[in-house]
């Protein structure tokens, strides 16, 4: 709290409290009205996050800006919310998303508008939570508030088969989160009636248990990052999803499990994390070069940055579990830089499925004809999914290839291959859909991005290449936290 | 002003330039476009200029200018800066690089005059321009990378430059992949480098491997000499970037590509930040024979086999393409030998014969209309005297005739591998004593078929295609373009683009004489370049047997080399202008040696096949395989319909009968009771 005001508690119930102000404008009629308040919702949202980087202390690893109630006494459950260098950027990084996505979905959704804008805005709100909450159980209903507005964006709004793919979507994160809340339920009885998150840290746990609740652990946010081979719900969704449910998801929602191995299993089970290291550098790595070689012959071009995502955050758990600051620091640089591109992404693809309603490459060829300054824009994010120097994208890759090598030389060759898979798919589909001459009436059609779409690029590029080219203030942030939870992770707890 | 923003201005003046014409091109129009990227790269080049005279001075600089980033690493911090090492051979490189820039920006206005994307194209060579600053100007590891990729990034978007041409949009894709896994060994390089010396600053990293002894086993039971796998990953690098065997294979196709970068970019700067980069790293490969024996074999196998290419390419860019890769495979093959500065120096040299050969190229291109096959040419010095004549300056220089700039750089290459006592010298000296055959034939076949002989062109399709030169089999032969009108001459060109190639002739001509003494034997890259000259002697050994420039030239009109050249323009001069049944019957004499060559040794056919196929069929098993059957079919849907299964048995069970409920529960009881018994 700075100047005694609950700035998380803001920045989690503001957008949810014009998630339903926009809610309660009821039906299509109204939809400019929702549709604007809306968007003061999401820019106020952001707003109020900007004091948490600007106050954020940046020489302590401890918990910031944190609000203790109680909440449910008789089970020892508190409303308890801190942020430290780990997670704070991704509540801005959230935040800052949600206007974007109201702004994309602002022509585009025509049909339950107020319901779409909704949605966003309280997923928004509950994110922040996930990454704010420091109490097990508030942590576990945010988690699972989550899975509902995106299960509804996917279900109502997504393409035509949309409900296999919501209820696969569910299914196997639900599946996921009811271990992680038995672990839990273990550590709560382990630590005398604790639901307090940092509690756990200090928790002296015997390794059967630690690989146990590791395991758990792991079956939460192994689905949701998602990792190999739990990862096949992320292509499906993507593809029903419309445009915003697909940034979100891609770049807000994949976080939240990568970060649990931070926040949980890491600090938690240090021993176990040790002890299972190798199976999660395998796993990642299996991402990296499968999972970048499927992206290659995808023809759908949502599945194709599904793909790459599922690749590229492989780079963020294989970063993670290699220990080093290279590592998880690169990690989480990539988490962000991911969160922009593949953001950008999706919603480059939004803006030319909205004209031409395809996402299949073969229906494209030649739209840089047409649309001059939309295809300068992609080719940029295209490069910086490519992980070119100069863009984000570069950062975190080179940071965890950098660290990696330093415990094993095959684990940064094998890492290091997405330089050559990661441009080929990305850089393939761009010749595709791009380059060569006009295919198609449809193409021949096509006129180039509007201000409000060139606003939304232009913002993201000024991300893209400004992390790229200056990556220092985000990674200062971040410093002393994972500096002292390497610390804390080297000590046993045996 | 003072150095350091004097510094901070030579890459960013360009940088300016390029945003500018990127984004407000359009409102700004051509002329004020070209004359402002233009006045931006002339800026740069007048303040390289004064940092030249101010190294001359003994002023090194090696600084910081910001913190990219830091590490809070446990053990200690580390900080990635983005920062300057200026020294001799910094500034000679910004030289080059930003004059050579500023020749093909003039030139462009002439070459890209009716081109739509002419505000766009500006963008890109200025963005060039800066990116291949902020390589050469680089004091640490990861900004050389930076610049490295950048150059890259931006060879891809002009490679691509006309997108709507098939061709050139899978030359681009093929460039940058192809230089992607030049890089992906570079970057490994540089991870070593960052484990093993904790730094990625160059002079850091320098100052400790002299005393560094290590072996890193990346088999377990095999070590390597990690300095040895620091500078072989490297040099992959540079392979890919300067297109050396067997990641040549961009190079040819990224002709595609309009000719000003061919000359900036796949000729002059960017392919030979490789040989700059091994230049720079001199203080590692020094240290490593094992490496430097790989360099030489690698340059000399480029060197010679490339230029064999040469010999039976038909459009003009591309001979000009294969005689970049062979004379590219001479620069690496002086590094081998340790003759870093020698390398240089070539680099120095051919980037003002070559810009000057590919832009006279080019010129001839405006003046057929766009035809590139030299079959269709011939005769054209009455037409096109200017270009004619810096043309033949070019070829003069690049095929080493005494006194002229190419000479110098490229006998003395020859000299130092004689020298050389590392495991393949012997081969690298053959190779590349063979290879001034070579580049004198094919040079000088391009020449005569050029510009002497019959006039071939304005000539419909058919009447070349009775002639029976017109071969099917050459996809490059028939372009979109328009071409002379039956009748119609080739003419001159604009003052924009010849005044270039007269700009770039006279440094062809005379610049090996007047700098040979300083940068090979003076003291102009000491402290840049490192040699350890105990180990490798053959710098030394050079200087003793040097007695000036002039000495030199005169002394070579006795050696094998001159009359290898000599041989070479010769046998071109009987071959196309005295008897051209010779080479068609050596065609058909010796049509596999001919086929082998025409498919360039088949290396397209089977990267195509193996890499590019191999990949694509990887990838479709593995997602239908491992995604969509494994995955999805077997363990997802297959558990679900195993619940379904299951759940349906149970729903038969539960019958709605009481009888049935009544049995099952009588036979619980029992079951219970006799469990109880037992237990």
């Amino acid at each position: 709290m700075i100047f005694g005001f609950p700035l998380l508690s803001v920045a989690i119930w503001l957008p949810i409290f014009f998630g339903i102000l926009v809610l309660a404008t009821g039906n299509d009629r109204n939809a400019p009205l929702a549709r604007i308040l809306a968007l003061a919702g999401a820019v106020l949202g952001f707003l109020v996050t900007l004091p948490l980087y600007a106050g954020f202390d940046k020489s302590t690893s401890a918990m910031q800006f944190i609000e203790f109630r109680d909440w449910i006494p008789h089970f020892n459950i508190h409303y308890h919310l801190g942020i430290d260098g780990i997670s704070v950027l991704f509540i801005l990084l959230n935040s800052f998303f949600t206007p974007l996505v109201v702004l994309a979905g602002w022509k585009v959704i025509e049909k339950r508008v107020a319901q779409y804008m909704a949605a966003f805005l309280i997923m928004s709100g509950i994110v922040n939570g996930v990454f704010a909450a420091l109490d097990a159980m508030l942590f576990y209903v945010f988690w699972e508030a989550m899975l509902i507005p995106m299960f509804l964006i996917i279900g109502v709004w997504g393409g035509a088969n949309r409900v296999y793919a919501a209820v696969k979507f569910f299914l196997y994160t639900l599946l996921g989160s009811l271990l992680m809340l038995i672990a839990f339920i273990y550590l709560y009885r382990e630590s005398r009636g604790s639901f307090a998150i940092l509690d756990y840290h200090a928790l002296a746990i015997g390794m059967n248990a630690q690989i146990m609740i590791f395991i758990a652990f792991f079956m939460a946010f192994a689905v949701k990052v998602p990792m190999f081979p739990v990862h096949t719900w992320l292509p499906d969704a993507h593809v029903e999803a419309p445009t915003g449910g697909s940034v979100i998801l891609a770049a807000i929602m994949l976080k939240v499990g990568a970060y649990g191995f931070l926040r949980f299993s890491m600090p938690i089970a240090p021993d176990a994390s040790h002890e299972l290291a190798w199976v999660i550098i395998t796993l990642s790595l299996i991402a990296v070069v499968y999972i970048g070689l499927v992206a290659l012959m995808q023809s759908d071009m949502k599945k194709l940055v599904a793909y790459s995502s599922i690749s590229h955050m492989g780079f963020v758990t294989l970063g993670f579990f290699i220990f080093n600051a290279y590592g998880i620091e690169g990690g989480l640089l990539q988490m962000i830089s991911h969160g922009f591109v593949s953001g950008a992404l999706f919603l480059g693809i939004g803006v030319m499925y909205d004209r031409v309603h395809s996402r299949q490459i073969a229906d494209y060829g030649g739209v840089a004809h047409k649309m001059p300054v939309f295809a300068a824009f992609f080719v940029l994010f295209a490069m910086a999914n490519s992980g070119l120097p100069g863009t984000s994208g570069f950062v975190g890759e080179f940071m965890v290839i950098m660290g990696a090598i330093q415990v094993n030389f095959w684990y940064a060759l094998l890492a290091a291959s997405t330089l050559i898979f990661g441009a080929a798919y990305t850089l393939w589909m761009v010749k595709r859909v791009f380059f060569g001459a006009v295919t198609n009436e449809h193409v021949a059609h096509l006129t180039d991005i509007t201000l409000r779409e060139k606003l939304i690029f232009a913002v993201l590029a000024v991300c893209v290449l400004g992390m790229g080219l200056y990556p220092l203030p985000f990674a200062e942030m971040m410093h002393q936290s994972v500096t002292d939870l390497i610390v804390h992770v080297g000590h046993s707890k045996l | 002003m003072s150095m350091q923003n004097l510094y901070l201005l030579v890459p960013l003046a360009p940088l300016f330039g390029a945003i500018v014409a990127g984004l407000f091109g359009h409102v700004l129009g051509r002329t004020w476009t070209h004359r402002i990227t233009i006045l931006l790269v002339a800026v740069s080049f007048a303040a390289s200029v004064v940092i030249f005279q101010d190294v001359q001075a003994g002023h090194v600089f090696n600084g910081s200018v910001y913190q990219w980033l830091t590490m809070g690493n446990v053990t200690g911090n580390i900080s990635l800066e983005v920062g300057f090492l200026i020294d001799s051979l910094t500034v000679m490189m910004m030289l080059v690089v930003t004059f050579v820039s500023l020749m093909v920006h003039i030139y462009t206005i002439g070459y890209m005059a009716e081109d739509k994307g002419y505000q766009r194209f500006f963008s890109y060579i200025s963005l060039f321009t800066f990116s291949m600053l902020m390589l050469v100007m680089a004091n640490n590891f990861m900004q050389l990378f930076f610049g490295w990729e950048a150059v890259g990034l931006v060879s891809y978007l002009l490679i691509g430059f006309w997108f709507d041409r098939p061709t050139a949009i899978y030359a681009n894709l093929k460039a940058f992949l192809v230089n992607r896994v030049g890089d992906f060994g570079f970057l490994l390089g540089i991870g070593l480098i960052l484990m093993v010396f904790g730094t990625l600053d160059y002079q850091t990293v320098f100052a400790a491997a002299k005393s560094h002894v290590g072996v890193f086993a990346p088999i377990p039971g095999i070590y390597v000499d990690t300095l040895t796998a620091i500078c072989i990953l490297l040099f992959i690098g540079a392979m890919g970037k300067s297109a050396q065997f067997p990641l040549h294979v961009w190079l040819p196709d990224s002709m595609e590509g309009p000719t000003p970068i061919s000359a900036l970019i796949h000729a002059a700067t960017m392919v030979t930040a490789g040989i700059f980069m091994v230049a720079r790293m001199s203080p590692l490969f020094e240290l490593s024979d094992t490496a430097l024996s790989f360099v030489m074999v690698i340059g000399a196998i480029t060197a010679l086999f490339m230029g064999f290419l040469g010999i039976i390419q038909n459009d003009i860019k591309r001979v000009v393409a294969y005689s970049t890769l062979s004379q590219l495979g001479y620069m690496t093959v002086a590094l081998g030998a340790s003759a870093y500065s020698v390398a240089v120096f070539h680099l120095m040299t051919h980037a003002f014969f070559k810009a000057l050969l590919f832009l006279a190229a080019g010129s001839v291109i405006i003046g057929m209309h766009h035809v590139q096959d030299i079959r269709h040419m011939g005769g054209l010095r009455k037409y096109m005297k200017i270009t004619h004549w810096t043309f033949l300056a070019g070829s003069l220089a690049l095929i080493g005739t005494p006194f002229l700039s190419g000479f110098y750089s490229k006998d003395s290459i020859i000299e130092a591998v004689g020298m050389s006592h590392l495991a393949g010298a012997t081969f690298a000296y053959y190779a590349v004593v063979i290879g001034v055959f070579v580049t004198a034939f094919y040079s000088f076949r391009l020449y005569f078929l050029v510009f002497h002989g019959e006039e071939r062109f304005g000539k419909t399709h058919a009447e070349v295609k009775d002639q029976g030169q017109h071969d099917a089999h050459d996809d490059h032969a028939v372009h979109e373009h328009h071409g002379l009108a039956p009748g119609e001459k080739p003419h001159e060109t604009n003052w924009v683009v010849w005044l270039p190639l007269v700009a770039l002739a006279v440094p062809s001509l005379a610049i090996g004489y007047f700098t040979i003494e300083p940068m090979l034997f003076g003291d102009f890259f000491n402290g840049a370049i490192v040699i350890n000259h105990q180990v490798h002697p053959v710098m030394a050994e050079l200087k003793d047997d040097f007695h000036g420039a002039l000495n030199m030239a005169l002394h070579s009109l006795t050696t094998l080399p001159f009359w290898l050249a000599v041989g070479g323009v010769l046998t071109a001069w009987l071959f196309y202008m005295k008897m051209p049944q010779i080479p068609a019957f050596i065609k058909n004499k010796f049509s596999f040696v001919y086929t082998l060559l025409d498919n360039k040794y088949y290396f397209d056919r089977f990267n195509d096949w193996f890499f590019a196929g191999g990949a694509r069929n990887a990838s479709r098993f593995l997602w239908k395989f491992g995604d969509v059957k494994l995955i999805d079919g077997l363990l997802v849907n297959g558990s679900a319909n195993l619940i379904g299964k299951f759940s349906g048995i149970l729903r038969r069970v539960q019958t709605g009968y009481i009888y049935h409920y009544a049995f099952a529960m009588i036979i619980g009881v029992f079951v219970l009771l006799t469990l109880r018994s037992w237990l």
